[in-house]
């Protein structure tokens, strides 16, 4: 198999087959969180898609050219969510600084990506699976693509059933997860697409 | 002794991570596929929480307050990492089917909550007590919703066959996951209503910003930011009309002393 299909099976892989969210359940918090409007929701994804990007880029040249020669690999959990914490405090100044209308959209979203799970999920996995600088990057950015796909369908979802006759206890909560759990099943429908 | 065993009931039954503030939801979706995934799971985090509950406990006068976080974030991850390698090491089949999700109990909401709440503010051994409560009571959630995942969407219990018995094998798959969180959330807002309690989407803010929040379940109360209010904005707003109306009282109170 040649680089350039790889590349582009890996990016579909990562954004429909093993969705994020809908089938490794990571990142879930700003997904049930940050879904109750399409605005925010594509606000979330963005900022997601930014924050995921440079911090697979960055955590694989740390690997590639810290931890590797140094032979510290057991240090990779400790090394990838201090490198992710400081990363987005520093996005958020830099873009404070140099770019304030893009702050403005993606500002508030910033600090919840912190403690999202995706991030260091993608990090983790990038090492797992021994992927290159591009290849990472590439998967990093299929992941936080998945990841915006499902929070602006569910967003779409939970726009419409707003005003709906919804038994009291499935009020809230419970609904988004029944939203969630058949976008799911639908999303299981990719899964013979590719075969890696 | 008293006070050790008041830790343990809150952890299990007062404040149960997973039955009462739905706390760690991504482990709590991802590993129940079968109960003893989730025993697994459950126990490691326990492990986890009384180790990081015991050495900040213990450090909590050494910490700057300004970086307690990163600090946190460091004593967790690195008995995560341990426990990783131990996993790997004794018990190779259980790391294999947990896959990267022991890694990412380094951002389990769960683990950093207690240190914020508890372990930075008590002495050494309460606060062990109440990692060790808290991780049985997310063991004992996560253990139950692995039991009946796998009842209803394998047929076995801890792995025995059921004979006679169909299996729906959603149950099992991703979507199942969603499924059963969405019945367990809803009988428990039902509950809730009828003792009179918030339901569960209505949990409050516990800390000034969602960045340090233990609280993942707020399901966009203070998420729900539209254009230009943030949900840090908008508690502070909330915050300051409550003092606003507090010291409106006390100083209508002054003034009727003074008449």
């Amino acid at each position: 198999m040649n680089d350039a299909v790889k590349i582009i099976l890996i990016a579909v892989s990562a954004a429909l087959v093993n969705n994020v969210v809908l089938s490794r359940f990571l990142g879930l918090c700003p997904f049930l969180g940050v879904s109750k409007n399409m605005k925010s929701a594509a606000g979330m994804g963005v900022a997601v898609i930014f924050v995921i990007a440079i911090s697979s880029a960055v955590s694989n040249l740390i690997y590639q050219f810290i931890l590797v020669p140094l032979s510290l690999e057991y240090l990779q959990t400790i090394v990838f969510i201090l490198v992710i914490a400081a990363l987005v405090q520093f996005v958020e100044m830099f873009l404070k600084k140099v770019i304030p209308a893009l702050h403005k959209t993606l500002g508030v979203y910033l600090p919840l990506i912190t403690t999202n799970c995706a991030v260091l999920g993608v990090a983790l996995n990038n090492v797992t699976d021994e992927y290159g600088f591009l290849e990472s990057v590439v998967n990093g950015i299929g992941t936080a693509v998945g990841f915006t796909i499902a929070i602006i369908i569910l967003a779409g979802v939970r726009e419409r059933i707003e005003d709906n006759d919804i038994p009291v206890p499935f009020q809230g909560m419970p609904i988004v997860m029944l939203t969630a759990g058949l976008m799911a099943i639908a999303f299981m429908g990719f899964s013979g697409l590719i075969r890696l | 002794m008293n006070k050790f065993g008041e830790r343990l009931k809150n952890g299990i039954i007062t404040e149960n991570p997973t039955f009462v503030q739905i706390l760690g939801m991504c482990p709590t979706l991802a590993v129940t596929t079968s109960a003893i995934n989730g025993l697994g799971m459950g126990l490691s985090t326990t492990v986890i929480l009384i180790m990081s509950n015991l050495m900040i406990a213990m450090l909590r006068k050494v910490i700057p307050n300004r970086i307690r976080i990163p600090a946190y974030i460091v004593i967790i991850a690195s008995f995560v990492t341990i426990v990783d390698f131990l996993l790997q090491a004794y018990l190779p089949e259980l790391s294999e089917s947990l896959g990267g999700y022991i890694k990412l109990i380094v951002v389990n909401c769960i683990i950093l909550g207690r240190a914020e709440a508890y372990a930075s503010k008590n002495p050494v051994a309460a606060s062990a007590f109440d990692g060790l409560g808290m991780g049985l009571g997310f063991t004992i959630g996560l253990t139950a919703i692995g039991m009946v995942r796998e009842l209803i969407g394998a047929g076995t219990f801890f792995g025995m066959t059921i004979p006679g018995y169909q299996p729906i094998g959603i149950f099992v798959l991703s979507p199942g996951a969603f499924l059963v969180m969405a019945f367990l959330i809803a009988f428990l807002n039902s509950r809730r209503r009828k003792s009179g309690k918030a339901a569960v989407s209505d949990t409050i803010c516990r800390t000034e910003d969602c960045m340090h929040c233990s609280n993942t379940s707020c399901g966009g109360r203070f998420y729900d930011f539209d254009g230009e209010t943030d949900m840090v904005g908008r508690l502070a707003e909330k915050q300051k009309q409550e003092k606003d109306t507090k010291s409106g009282q006390s100083q209508d109170g002054e003034v009727k002393q003074h008449e």
